[in-house]
């Protein structure tokens, strides 16, 4: 039994480790403009030839397993990493050209919690906000406005080493928004955190887009990603994999809805019989379909209902795993 | 070419912010310190030794004091430290996300540790004093020259921090470095003494040499000619390491 319509999905499932020939190298106009950008080290290129454009007032994403270049792209971003090739302009403006201009509009969250020790929550953000030049009484408003903007009125004088780590976040978050910045750069800012704390960090990040800032993203955690971001790509190896809506990107690479099942040697006889395409993941098979329904009945009758098979929608997860593969890297 | 604007105060303000925040166990070396010395070695070992050409030991070591004391306090911020803010607490890197540049960075570093020297120069002038062993009104000028001698020993420092593999390797210049110059350099016996290569091995290559010969010059209130060679040497050293250090982080930083 052929189902209708099969066919032709499966095929575009196979297309997925291509990478993209042609990138969006992004227009005039955008905040991010990078064209054929390069970060090579002695014995490894980092970030090979990419190109993208940041929007305004987007949530942009970087997507990709650990060594993919994507911190590397952030600090080019930051102007704290010279690139080696390439153009990059953030505000209009070269990175190599204009650090001081592009670092006073900048707000950073970076990965690694670098709050000062010695200082209080507060002390911290008027520390802080001294070295972009902002006058005391000025930056003593923004220091209160922004601890109750992140909910940490309550620990204003208590000391770095006392801050959970899901304050520790929130408190770097207020922290890049000290000198007000139009843009943000955040590198997995909830990494490590529960989910109370994470959703606290969506909503107010989703409330500093709304106020028009523009927010650049790199995260592992994939929903987060298909929550926040409004276009993403996936690296690998340095190189720009796909690029897209999350909502596209899940459409084109892995289709409506997945089908599971468990592995056994007669789903396999039946699924190729089908012609359909499958990928492993351990002892289950996945089938990216638009008709998951059809095909569930049909490997629930071929199994006679020995075997297990699930239908649900489809993640960026699924997207993810089958641009970079399910082997580990460190 | 350094470009250094007037934000490597902000990261000065950091530090003496921080370290105003502990005044007060910052403030006991420099008090303690010059009375341990000169109650164990100036009237205690001191009682057996009549005058150093002719001038009582007390006298005799109290610029010493000073001098290891700006050193110790200049060197040690700059190398242990500057060493924790950029590499465990991951100062720099929160700091140079900002507009301040990491060539301001370092030398607000700099320039902090040799605020540091100068403050312990200025807390221990009072007890000197107390004790009678520096002359006045000259012996004022010990503060302002202590910034001088801090920022040389910054410099230096501040090599060493940059091209440390961990902290721990920063024990080879503490010990190999530091503790030979502040038993050698005319600090608690005359240069003179020594053989003659090891003498100008002081000179040339031993910065406390120059800071307690000009030091020693103050509190006696006695200059003489090489007092300004002294300055030359101590001068060109600090201009030179203040570079070399920025030049060095740079390397280790940028990345």
């Amino acid at each position: 039994m052929t189902l209708p319509g099969e066919g032709r999905q499966a095929k575009e499932c196979c297309i997925c480790t291509t990478p993209l020939t042609h990138q969006e190298a992004g227009t005039i106009g955008d905040i991010i403009v990078a064209h054929d950008l390069e970060k090579r080290f002695e014995d490894l290129i980092a970030v090979d030839s990419i190109s993208f454009g940041v929007r305004k007032g987007e949530v942009f994403g970087f997507l990709g397993p650990n060594g993919a270049g994507k911190t590397t792209t952030m600090k080019m971003i930051q102007c704290i990493s010279p690139k080696t090739g390439g153009t990059l302009e953030v505000f209009g403006m070269d990175v190599d050209t204009h650090q001081q201009e592009i670092k006073s509009r900048l707000g950073v969250v970076p990965q690694e919690t670098n709050l000062d020790p010695d200082f209080s929550a507060y002390r911290n953000l008027l520390v802080y906000a001294r070295y972009f030049g902002i006058p005391k009484r000025e930056a003593e408003r923004r220091a209160e406005e922004l601890l109750s903007f992140m909910q940490l009125e309550e620990k204003r004088d208590v000391l770095i080493e006392k801050l959970s780590g899901g304050m520790k976040r929130r408190l770097i978050i207020a922290r890049a928004l000290i000198n007000e910045p139009k843009l943000l750069i955040l590198d997995e800012p909830t990494i490590g955190l529960d989910p109370q704390a994470r959703h606290l960090i969506w909503e107010r990040l989703r409330s500093l887009q709304a106020q028009g800032n523009t927010l650049v993203l790199t995260t592992h955690y994939l929903d987060e990603a298909e929550r926040l971001c409004d276009r993403l790509v996936i690296m690998d190896h340095g190189k720009i994999l796909v690029e897209g809506t999350p909502a596209d990107l899940i459409r084109e690479y892995a289709g409506n809805d997945v089908v599971e099942v468990e592995r056994t040697e007669k789903v396999i006889a039946r699924l190729d019989e089908l012609g359909l395409n499958y990928d492993l993941a351990g002892d289950m098979l996945q089938v990216f379909t638009d008709r998951p329904n059809d095909v569930a009945r049909d490997l629930l009758e071929v199994c006679r209902h020995e075997a297990a098979v699930t239908v649900r929608p489809a993640t960026l997860e699924d997207v993810f795993l089958r641009l970079t593969g399910r082997s580990l890297r460190e | 070419m350094i470009r250094i604007s007037s934000r490597v105060w902000s990261v000065w303000r950091r530090n003496w912010d921080a370290f105003l925040r502990t005044y007060r166990v910052n403030f006991i070396p420099p008090f303690v310190e010059p009375v341990l010395y000169l109650l164990a070695l100036g009237f205690g070992l001191g009682t057996y030794i009549e005058a150093v050409d002719g001038i009582p030991y007390p006298v005799f070591i109290a610029p010493a004091l000073v001098s290891i004391s700006v050193m110790y306090s200049a060197f040690f911020e700059c190398t242990y430290s500057s060493f924790v803010r950029m590499y465990y607490q991951k100062t720099f890197d929160a700091i140079i996300a900002t507009p301040v540049s990491i060539d301001e960075v370092i030398a607000g570093e700099m320039l902090w540790g040799a605020t540091r020297g100068m403050i312990y120069a200025a807390l221990m002038l009072p007890v000197l004093l107390i004790f009678g062993v520096v002359a006045m009104p000259s012996s004022l000028l010990l503060i302002p020259f202590a910034y001088l001698a801090g920022l040389l020993f910054a410099g230096i420092a501040m090599c060493f921090t940059a091209i440390t593999p961990s902290i721990d390797a920063l024990n080879y210049p503490s010990f190999l470095f530091i503790t030979p110059m502040f038993l050698f350099s005319g600090t608690f016996f005359p240069l003179d003494l020594l053989p003659q290569p090891i003498q100008y091995f002081a000179l040339a290559a031993l910065p406390l040499t120059h800071v307690v010969g000009v030091n020693r010059a103050i509190t006696l209130a006695a200059f003489s000619p090489i007092n300004l060679l002294n300055l030359a040497w101590i001068a060109v050293a600090t201009v030179f390491f203040f570079i070399l250090a920025i030049r060095l982080m740079r390397k280790r930083l940028i990345v």
